[in-house]
């Protein structure tokens, strides 16, 4: 016996009892806990093909229990890319070992070998018809039992829905319209809460007159605590008017001092900071430097900018509360709430319903606290409470602005011999949970408030935050990775898709596209002449064989490439842009190439690479966080606007299956390589070097008025 | 209050309500019709969009005097899971979404669409839906399906 067993994959070593992943309890069906929720992605059907394949069970038995503090395992968050990661290869090993000790219970009863035994769609047979199954073996099978790691999970060869196209388990609730989402359950009893928020950034709430609201139809509270204030109502027309009557009479203080939107990178270098050297690399052999390059990039505040205001509902039973939410991590969100609220963690039950897309940390939990602390005026009726349009696009988190600089030295043939890469940018993550303060809106506003959480940056060995693919993967001779992370935050930041490996990939390939262009040199080329790695190389070259790279030049027309992979640790993604420039930008197509190690779900991937590649596409050529003084003004579509579907490109999508290669996720691996494309096909066509996203009209004139900013 | 009377889904329906409140307001609240979504409350995002006659337009500023005597289908009148919408049987079939918020209304204004045009371009189709948002990036799954459905609309 060798000592040396296999680790237990992360979310099974924190929840190892094998009942808390499945349970057996109503006949021909299986219960599936996973503790990672649905957010749009397809996420709990791949988990599902996991669960189906492992145990020998037809997909339609599986029920997929939604994740709650009340059962579920606590798998943190779901973030990342790592829900396939984490909560996938939990499940498929609990699974291997839930049937292999059904196999066992079943050999005693049938009285034949173990190895005689096999599982088909719950039931296990034998030599001479001898058969039982899961759901007869379940009241003498205890689950109730740690994993061990003692049972491999199936090979690979075996398994039998884990690579195939499978259809989403939610889709046709969502074509049907059966209720689903959080905003679609109506529970027992309901009363409607609003909040009432300022302005101006940060205002203070001096004055609140009470009497208009008081008179509207169905007012059953007025809550205020500090400069938290909210009603509560019978209905959500009563909660909506009785808001605006407060609304009008409520007198403010001046909202704080927001950053010139238009020099952001000004106001990000001119921040107290912390500093950290990411990464150094020394030249075995020091070359000489003929010339060095430097170069400035920017993004803006980019907006969550879910389609669903952000909603959630709750119910008190003495100092016992029940929270409905969308949140992405029911367990970070009760600890928080805890803390709000000064009760213990076991007073509070969390429970995940869907919302609408979130790309990251977006207001769910920031309304979770707000229905929380209005329900407490109910009388112990639940309270749902939905944010306006303009909440959602103005007080929920937004991804952090990025200012990067990057210093390349060329040496006398333009060949990279050094490489520095500075950051100034807010931290990226500002999850509740995590920390000994609550991080959750409501918790700033009340009379005995909490401080402001001040983002933070996830370690290196995690991805990274603001500095997350800085580290090039290219085989320069020399760097150095610094990341200064700002310790003020005037305008609110937390995770959106991808951290800052969209701001740090747009910088490195966009330097990257420069070099090979200065030198005369092919850019795919280049690129694969600066790469080791054979899965990089083939992402790049899949990318360029779909594109035709390059394709012959035509006038007003562009081609890019960008590659990543994704926090240097995950997904391999190469995208090709072909764009049409004149005044404005318009992207017609783009080719990508993705390599995930297995994909369990290859439609699911490729949907979420298209998703990816999309959403992209909208941040580059449209998107940017816009205030004034101390007013975030883009709250509106108007002011904040997406891709259309007339301005949405085809998007070609290559998957490089690698079935022996453990799973990575794919949504947000297309950000950071399709913005890099777009900004090197805007040059190839227009001979403009644009470091300053978004991508727009204004953008393009400022590039042509001074070309070396 | 004046009661207003139109055909919900083909079911003639009567409310007693305010005639300038949002028929989104009376669809979700009185009449408990869900499927219908709210999004942003100023007719941006197309997420509310329900059928007017033969016309998609946003439930959450369309006043509800403005459809008295009217026909409204809402996603719930194009089908169900029985009896499906060719328009629900390619979105299916496409797997046309990432979360699925936007998608009722989506669904509204493609089969607006395909009254108006039973065969449209893959053009005609952007252009119908321009008014939808979707923030998952599946719009080219959508036009896929739209124009699947077209083939296979009676």
């Amino acid at each position: 016996m060798s000592n040396t067993a296999p680790k237990l994959p992360v979310s099974l070593a924190v929840n190892p009892r094998l009942s808390s992943w499945v349970r057996f309890e109503s006949d021909g069906e299986v219960m599936v806990l996973p503790g990672k929720v649905e957010i749009g992605q397809g996420i709990v059907t791949a988990l599902a093909q996991i669960a189906a394949d492992e145990l020998d069970v037809d997909l339609s038995r599986l029920r997929m229990v939604r994740a709650t503090t009340a059962g579920s395992p606590n798998e943190g968050v779901t973030s990342g890319s790592l829900s396939i990661q984490q909560s996938g290869r939990a499940l498929r090993q609990a699974c291997a070992e839930i049937r292999h000790i059904f196999i066992a219970a079943a050999a005693d009863r049938l009285g034949v070998e173990a190895s005689a035994l096999d599982v088909s769609d719950g039931t296990i047979s034998g030599p001479g018809n001898v058969s039982t199954s899961y759901w007869e073996l379940a009241e003498e099978v205890s689950l109730d039992r740690d994993a061990t790691m003692g049972v491999a999970a199936k090979p690979i060869a075996k398994r039998a829905l884990a690579g195939q196209l499978v259809e989403r388990l939610d889709i046709p609730d969502k074509v049907f319209a059966r209720p689903r989402f959080i905003h679609d359950i109506v529970l027992q009893g309901v009363l409607h809460g609003r909040v009432l928020r300022p302005e101006q950034a940060r205002a203070k709430l001096l004055a609140l007159k009470e009497d208009g609201a008081r008179k509207i139809t169905g007012l059953i509270a007025i809550v205020r605590d500090g400069n938290f204030a909210g009603v509560v109502s019978e209905t959500e027309r009563g909660a909506e008017t009785a808001l605006a009557a407060l609304r009008k009479d409520a007198k403010w203080s001046a909202g704080d001092a927001l950053p010139d939107e238009n020099d952001l990178a000004a106001f990000l270098k001119a921040q107290p900071v912390e500093s950290t050297v990411i990464d150094t690399r020394t030249a075995a052999a020091p070359s000489q430097t003929a010339r060095t390059l430097r170069r400035q990039y920017t993004r803006p505040y980019i907006a969550h900018a879910s389609i669903a205001p952000s909603c959630a509902m709750a119910q008190w039973s003495g100092d016992r509360v029940h929270v409905w939410t969308h949140s992405q991590g029911v367990y970070l969100l009760r600890a928080d709430l805890a803390l709000v609220l000064k009760l213990p963690a076991e007073n509070i039950t969390v429970e995940h319903l869907e919302g609408a897309g979130c790309y990251g940390h977006n207001a769910a939990d920031d309304v979770a606290l707000d229905a929380v602390l209005l329900a407490k005026a109910a009388g112990g009726r639940p309270v749902r409470v939905q944010w306006s349009r303009a909440d959602e696009m103005t007080h929920g988190p937004f991804g952090a602005a990025m200012a990067i600089e990057i210093e390349a030295d060329l040496n006398a043939k333009n060949e990279i011999v050094g490489w520095r890469h500075s950051i100034w940018s807010n931290g990226h993550v500002a999850r509740p949970g995590r920390a000994a303060k609550p991080a959750l809106l409501a918790g700033y506003e009340l009379a005995d408030p909490f401080p402001r959480t001040i983002s933070a940056n996830p370690p290196q060995a995690n991805g990274g935050g603001g500095d997350r693919n800085s580290i090039p993967l290219y085989d320069f001779p020399a760097w150095t990775i610094e990341s200064h992370r700002l310790l003020t935050m005037p305008v609110r930041t937390s995770a959106l898709r991808t951290l800052g490996a969209q701001g740090n990939v747009f910088a490195i390939e966009s330097m990257i596209d420069e070099i090979a262009q200065l030198r005369g040199e092919d850019p795919v080329a280049f690129r694969l002449r600066h790469l080791s790695d054979e899965r990089a190389k083939d992402v790049i070259r899949a990318a360029a064989r779909r594109a035709n790279w390059k394709p012959a030049a035509k006038a007003g027309t562009g081609y890019g490439v960008g590659f990543s992979r994704y926090k240097n640790t995950g997904a391999y993604c190469a995208a090709v842009a072909e764009i049409e420039g004149d005044e404005d930008i318009r992207v017609r197509k783009l080719w990508l190439a993705v390599d995930v190690g297995e994909a369990i779900n290859p439609d699911g991937v490729m949907n979420q690479i298209e998703g990816g590649a999309i959403q992209a596409t909208s941040w580059v050529l449209k998107e940017r966080v816009r205030f004034d003084g101390s007013r975030i003004t883009s709250n509106s579509w108007t002011d904040y606007p997406i891709l259309r579907f007339s301005e949405v490109p085809q998007v070609e999508v290559e998957v490089i299956q690698r079935s022996d290669i453990d799973p990575v996720g794919a949504g947000e691996a297309a950000h950071s390589p399709v913005t890099a494309a777009i900004a090197n096909a805007v040059f190839d066509c227009l001979s403009l070097r644009i470091r300053k996203l978004p991508i727009t009209r204004e953008s393009l004139i400022a590039a042509m008025e001074s070309p070396s900013s | 209050m004046p009661s207003i009377r139109f055909r919900l889904n083909g079911t003639p329906t009567e409310v007693d309500a305010d005639p300038d409140r949002a028929l989104l307001d009376i669809l979700r609240g009185q009449l408990g019709v869900l499927g219908p979504h709210f999004g942003c409350g100023s007719g941006e995002c197309g997420a509310c969009r329900v059928m007017v006659g033969d016309r998609a337009v946003t439930a959450c500023d369309t006043p509800l005097w403005s459809v008295a005597d009217k026909d409204i289908t809402t996603v719930e009148g194009l089908g169900n899971a029985k009896h499906p919408h060719p328009l629900q049987r390619a979105f299916i079939a496409e797997q046309a979404m990432q979360c699925g918020y936007c998608v009722p209304g989506i669904l509204i204004s493609a089969a607006a669409l395909l009254k108006q045009n039973p065969k449209p371009t893959e053009a005609e189709v952007r252009t119908a839906l321009d008014r939808n948002l979707c923030r998952c990036g599946s719009q080219n799954r959508i036009v896929r399906a739209v124009l699947r459905s077209a083939g296979e609309m009676p």
